[in-house]
């Protein structure tokens, strides 16, 4: 288990990739790489703030699922600095196509956590406008998202927009065909792509060892373009590693995968019971690399961090859980009539004709 | 609902006589130039031309970028074309053909189908996938298949099946300007079909929703598409010399499905051949049969007759696909089993 802790020797098929220099053999960024990329004081306060406002989220999304407010929830504690560190390194007018972890994405991306959590709460399909907010939507079937994120890149390209596409999914999605075709297109038409494994160890109950033969930052050597495994638990290491993939795809070098290694803490989603495949030795090495204490330490390293600035994060956070609480909980139910509504944007006749009947019969005696 | 227009009379001088495969070629082209935004992605399409040879010359005209050459990987064709939809583009994803669809069929049924849904109604799918379907050529079991039921299923997917250079045309045409999902279903044996079609620069569209009559009759209604709109009007032609008037209805797109068109003729001839290249069981044409006995039961004289191919895989033997396919003497046997029950109506009809 030991050997998937740390990145161990960052991948070197591409030896003249600066981006695999930016990190040592433990995938975390050099201090000279830090010293390059000249990340302030203020983002990496604003990493830790958004990663501890996060954390405070998925409690709260816990807490809703128990009260039986949400119908299901997708825990992401562990996945904060690489969700983070990810959608933050990408420039306002780059694209995230999501997984269905990938909330975190969604708040840094200025989505209503109240709203966002509509979708956990089985309100609606479309929380949000995705072109608002340059945000695809939670996607549920496993690596369907990685052919839209190439497609879509692809068609940046074709516009000549300077566009890059970040796209999340876990290690058990490089099994799937979807994940290969749409690596092998990115690599064959150079597509603008960051493809971000956040490899937390389990895809379920399957461990990574029964998923990956192999280390996932590897595949990307065979479709023509660099891979790197980082430490993912790290927000600066993926914010700079992240920032620099995006910028490289934007002057069109082509895709970068980067396998963040990190870990699920809690439960696959709120329908599982982790303790039936692992034990608590099994998490406890990685609860030391927990990413909100060693964001603390680099800004405690750097004297940017007081307990002021503590306080004012989690009286925030605490303030930001209640108001998603309260929206989602005050968000209206459809009315079931708009079921046929978004279908089609040119509906053909006979959807409206069952439309009109369905209304017709709920209306009259409708208790609702 | 009016039957859909057949070329008006004073457009016939315009008229030429070109091959499904150029209408299509023509479709392509020229609503390339007018919307940039318009390009194809597959397999062989850009120097190559594309199996059945559609896009050939587009590469010259309107370069690699709008036309690209694919890996051979279906999935992610369907998928990056829904992901550059996404973005605004309009793509024409040209699978090689149908059964090769099968591949791509979780980007079709799970995304395609569903994401303006699943966007909350804020995306457009202005994704049109052409390919072709269809046993005849002696291609085996596994290249020669009408798949169209397995997608006519599927709510939030438009099916197109032209029959006609002027309606392949006409209705790609089409498929370019609107913003839904089309799967655009040709038929290999269709490509070197030739029809009238009006001169370059006459622009028409033909509506994705409406069928049309190619042959009026009072005896007996065939509803049909695709390559066997050809089939059953040929048997139309030999059924009339009988002394037999059949109407045969071109569906053109089975979904959504022109059923005023169907409903009227059965109301005029009560009594329905519903005639498929496909198989038989829980396919389009039993669709079809239980749309008609729900909305139009009391109409019927006689038990709706269903001409369809054999329930086997495709035989790779000339003889045995011939004898496996759908043919003339059939839809000709299935009328005239219905229509000399028409003396006797009232007891045979149940």
């Amino acid at each position: 288990m030991v050997d998937t802790l740390g990145a161990r020797a960052a991948h070197d098929s591409h030896p003249a990739d600066p981006i695999a220099a930016m990190v040592n053999a433990d995938g975390l960024l050099t201090a000279e790489a830090e010293r390059a990329a000249n990340i302030s004081d203020d983002v990496l306060r604003d990493l830790y703030r958004r990663m501890a406002i996060c954390r405070r989220l998925d409690q709260e999304g816990l807490n809703l699922q128990r009260q039986g407010e949400l119908g299901l929830w997708g825990p992401i504690a562990g996945h904060e600095a690489a969700q983070v560190g990810a959608a933050m390194a990408m420039a306002e007018t780059d694209w995230i196509f999501p997984y269905y972890r990938d909330f975190a994405m969604t708040i840094c991306r200025g989505v209503d956590p109240g709203i966002a959590m509509t979708w956990f709460r089985g309100l609606t399909h479309g929380a949000w406008n995705p072109y608002e907010h340059r945000l695809g939507p939670l996607i549920i079937s496993v690596g369907t998202q990685v052919p839209h994120a190439v497609g879509f890149a692809i068609g940046c390209k074709l516009d000549h927009e300077p566009t890059a596409v970040l796209v999340g999914f876990g290690e058990g999605s490089t099994s799937t065909g979807d994940w290969h075709e749409a690596m092998n297109f990115a690599g064959v038409f150079k597509a603008p792509v960051v493809f971000l494994c956040e490899n937390n160890q389990w895809a379920i109950s399957v461990p990574m060892r029964e998923q990956v033969a192999g280390r996932v930052a590897d595949r990307a050597a065979g479709y023509g373009f660099p891979g790197l495994r980082i430490d993912g638990s790290d927000v600066l290491t993926v914010y700079t590693v992240v920032r620099a993939a995006a910028d490289r795809a934007r002057h069109g070098e082509g895709p970068y995968l980067v396998e963040a290694l990190t870990y699920r803490f809690q439960a696959h989603t709120t329908s599982d019971d982790p303790t039936r495949y692992r034990t608590d030795a099994d998490v406890e090495p990685w609860r030391a690399k927990d990413s909100i204490a060693r964001a603390t330490a680099r800004l405690r390293d750097r004297g940017a961090f007081s307990d002021d600035f503590e306080r004012a994060v989690a009286a925030e956070a605490e303030e930001t859980a209640l108001a998603m609480r309260a929206t989602l909980l005050s968000a209206a139910t459809p009315h079931p009539g708009q079921a046929f509504d978004l279908v089609f944007a040119n509906p053909p006749a006979s959807l409206l004709r069952e439309q009109a009947e369905f209304v017709a019969e709920l209306e009259p005696g409708s208790a609702e | 609902m009016a039957t859909a227009k057949e070329p008006e009379r004073n457009e016939k001088k315009t008229m030429r006589t070109i091959t499904y495969r150029e209408a299509l070629r023509e479709a392509i082209a020229e609503e390339m130039r007018r919307d940039e935004r318009i390009y194809i992605l597959g397999e062989d399409i850009a120097g190559y031309g594309g199996t059945y040879g559609v896009t050939k010359g587009l590469i010259e005209e309107f370069g690699e970028k709008r036309v690209k050459d694919t890996p051979l990987a279906e999935e992610v064709i369907a998928g990056a074309a829904i992901g550059s939809a996404l973005g605004g583009l309009r793509p024409i994803a040209e699978l090689m053909t149908m059964n090769f669809s099968l591949l791509a069929s979780d980007q079709i049924i799970n995304s395609l189908a569903k994401f303006r849904y699943m966007f909350g109604g804020q995306a457009k799918l202005p994704v049109v996938i052409r390919m072709p379907a269809g046993g005849g050529a002696q291609r085996g079991a596994q290249h020669s298949q009408m798949l169209e039921s397995l997608y006519a299923h599927i709510p939030g997917l438009k099916l197109v099946m032209p029959a006609t250079p002027y309606d392949a045309k006409g209705m790609l045409k089409a498929s370019l300007r609107q913003d839904d999902p089309i799967l655009f279903i040709e038929h290999e044996l269709l490509y070197n079909v030739k029809g009238e079609v009006p001169d370059l620069g006459v622009h028409y569209t033909v509506p994705l929703d409406q069928g049309i009559v190619r042959r009026e009759g009072k005896d007996v209604t065939i509803v049909t598409f695709s390559r066997m709109v050809h089939i059953c009007s040929q048997a139309a032609e030999d059924l009339a010399k009988e002394g037999i008037e059949a109407e045969v209805i071109d569906l053109r797109a089975i979904r959504p499905i022109d059923l005023d068109l169907v409903l009227d003729s059965v109301r005029k001839t009560n009594r329905v051949v519903i005639a498929e290249e496909g198989w038989k069981y829980y396919g389009t044409g039993q669709g079809i049969a239980a749309l008609i006995y729900e909305y139009a039961f009391d109409w019927l004289d006689a038990p709706i007759a269903h001409v369809t191919g054999k329930d086997v895989p495709m035989p790779y033997s000339k003889v045995l696909e011939r004898a496996a396919l759908p043919g003339k003497a059939e839809v000709i046997a299935a009328v005239k089993a219905l229509v000399p029950a028409r003396a006797t109506a009232g007891v045979g009809a149940r």
